[in-house]
């Protein structure tokens, strides 16, 4: 019965939907989040005196909280209103997303977690690094992060920029600045506290916000996801459950499926995130509680995208945004109204604002713990030193990420994101898994593996449909996957392999049986 | 001895670590092959409104929730034990 109530359902093409206007429920919750996480920052920069705070938090942070951290850290936009989008749009297909953005987690805790946090103190080159030297592999450790923050960014601020003029009727580069601005503020004088908090304090909002508007949805269905599902069915046809159009080339599933599986365990900003811990154990627990949240965010996606489909209509979804990207934002306006929209509208901006955090800090940290401190002054800089470069990096990085923002207004940046992944898949995993568990790789092995899947990725990336027929309209393209992962992180593994082989690392070799000491039982 | 009981608690945790991740492997891209080669399969209804595909996309998120807990559940009590026990090797020397 309830579904037949539902059919009634208004699905005109053009919904009288409030999307576009200034909403002031919106504007006063984004604002209440401003005002608390501005509160944090400015309790946070008290405590952020030392580099070891500035950069994890003084390794105080809880597994419980760390495992909000850490799902806030990972769950962007993207991922809400994006995979929501593509449910309600092509139903089935949109769930290829929903299990691959999930199942990378576990690999996380199997393969490195642990060693992370034992053998590292910043960042994820400190493991890289603890038996080769220290030059090469730093520098090249930088460019795989620089290059996974930099993509990761431009989604995010353009996907930022597109959101808010939407919903909050403000002009696309008002908003890039005042995401710029609110980031600079937390990472630059909260450091590590802040950004962890403030991904507290969003995630608990992301899953609040998502878990109300299923249970929404749901009560329109006595509670019963199959009762939607079959809702779904019978208006949009059976094909809305069954897989469609976007598997089209199984191989492209299948490369797509890589770069999110192991790009996961690549991420810079994920990685950095075990060091706020206080030990192994600690870590472990974290990516336990994460795996946990993130997976049942990614269920209540199902009962999202599928609710829209049916209580809004793909044609009025698509009306308002062609990618479908305001699928969650309209569910919650048919259900709730104006307030719960503007609710959603503010959860979704401070979803972007603490991602684009995280990847700020992590890229500083790249430049400045890395670049600076180890390669330019040989590990010889004092805490005050390292952290005026660690906050002057943060500007730098806050300037380019506004700029790059306005500068890619208007592109089509939605592949960004998987192309984020693909490079942390093939440039910074490969050589994360050689250096801590194979004693025979080389410098020479792990810089050409990090170096060449990097490099590698963006190539085949451009030679790819993705940019030569979607974006510059060209009628074919010389590489025939659109996520080149299939290809890269064999590559990327083979060239570590075969390059180690050839050449020799004494040192490398000498140092393994106390490296993998430490890796499994800690600082002595 | 204690390098010996090292030797052996790291080589498990290895073998847990590969046999976890190869079987997380299997399950997702397993997933993914059917929805690449057995599209009909994956459209098939077991109910209205839960077709197989659905149904083994939500299972995939439960077997990872399932496999994860193996390993800490292992980690707490073997591997936690195993190296608090090398530990105090290391003290004794």
């Amino acid at each position: 019965m309830t579904i037949v109530q539902v059919a009634q359902a208004p699905t005109a093409a053009a919904p009288a939907t409030r999307i576009g206007e200034p909403n002031v429920v919106a504007m006063v919750f984004f604002f209440v989040f401003i005002a608390i996480t501005l509160a944090i920052t400015y309790w946070a920069a008290r405590r952020t005196r030392t580099t070891e705070e500035f950069y994890a938090a003084g390794r105080t942070i809880t597994p419980g909280q760390n495992g909000f951290a850490l799902a806030g850290d990972y769950m962007s936009a993207a991922s809400f209103l994006g995979i929501a989008g593509l449910v309600s749009t092509t139903g089935f297909d949109g769930l290829i997303y929903s299990t691959g953005w999930l199942v990378g987690w576990p690999v996380v805790l199997f393969l490195i977690a642990e060693p992370l946090r034992n053998l590292g103190k910043y960042t994820f080159a400190d493991v890289v690094a603890t038996r080769l030297r220290q030059t090469p592999v730093r520098i090249a450790a930088a460019i795989g992060t620089l290059a996974t923050v930099t993509f990761y960014l431009i989604a995010q601020m353009v996907g930022a920029g597109g959101l808010i003029r939407l919903m909050f009727g403000l002009s696309y580069e008002t908003a890039i600045v005042i995401v710029g601005a609110a980031m600079l503020a937390y990472v630059l004088f909260g450091g590590m506290i802040a950004t962890t908090w403030v991904q507290i304090v969003k995630a608990g909002l992301l899953l609040g916000g998502a878990f109300l508007l299923a249970l929404l949805v749901l009560s329109k269905f006595g509670m019963n996801p199959i009762a939607l599902f079959a809702a779904a069915s019978e208006r949009y046809g059976a094909a809305m459950l069954a897989p469609g159009k976007l598997v089209a080339a199984p191989l492209d599933a299948v490369s797509l499926g890589m770069a999110l599986m192991f790009g996961t365990a690549g991420l810079p900003h994920i990685l950095m995130r075990f060091y706020t811990v206080p030990d192994a154990r600690a870590a472990r627990t974290s990516v336990f509680y994460a795996t946990g949240l993130i997976g049942f965010f990614y269920l209540l996606t199902f009962v999202l995208g599928f609710g829209a489909m049916v209580l809004v209509g793909p044609d009025a979804i698509k009306a308002v945004d062609k990618g479908g990207n305001m699928a969650a934002p309209l569910l919650a306006e048919a259900l709730g109204g104006t307030p719960f929209l503007g609710f959603i509208a503010a959860v979704a901006f401070a979803t972007i604002l603490a991602v684009v955090a995280g990847l700020t800090l992590s890229g500083a940290a790249a430049l400045s713990h890395d670049l600076w401190v180890n390669v330019i002054r040989h590990g010889e800089a004092d805490s005050k030193e390292q952290l005026r470069v660690a906050r002057g990096a943060t500007v730098a990085l806050g300037v380019v990420a506004v700029l790059l923002g306005i500068l890619f207004k208007g592109q089509n940046v939605a592949y960004m994101v998987s192309l984020a992944f693909a490079i942390a898949a093939s440039g910074n995993f490969p050589a994360l898994v050689l250096s801590i568990f194979w004693k025979r790789c080389t410098t020479e092995g792990i810089v050409s593996s990090m170096v060449l899947g990097t490099v590698s990725t963006l190539v085949l990336i451009w030679l790819s449909p993705t940019i030569q027929v979607d974006i510059l309209k060209h009628p074919g393209a010389w590489f025939p996957l659109k996520n080149p992962a299939l290809v890269t992180i064999p590559l990327s593994f083979a060239v570590g392999v075969v390059v180690s082989l050839a050449t020799r690392d004494e040192v490398a070799l000498d140092r393994f049986a106390a490296a993998e000491r430490r890796m499994h039982v800690g600082e002595a | 001895m204690s390098e010996h009981r090292f030797r052996s608690l790291a080589a498990t945790r290895w073998r847990i670590a590969i046999s976890l991740t190869i079987a997380m492997t299997a399950i997702y891209f397993g997933f993914i092959l059917l929805i690449a080669y057995d599209k009909p399969l994956m459209g098939r209804l077991i109910v209205p409104g839960l077709s197989v595909g659905v149904l083994l996309g939500a299972l995939v998120i439960v077997l990872s929730w399932v496999l994860t807990w193996i390993y800490v559940r292992w980690a707490n009590t073997h591997y936690d034990a195993g190296l608090a026990e090398v530990r105090r090797g290391e003290r004794d020397r």
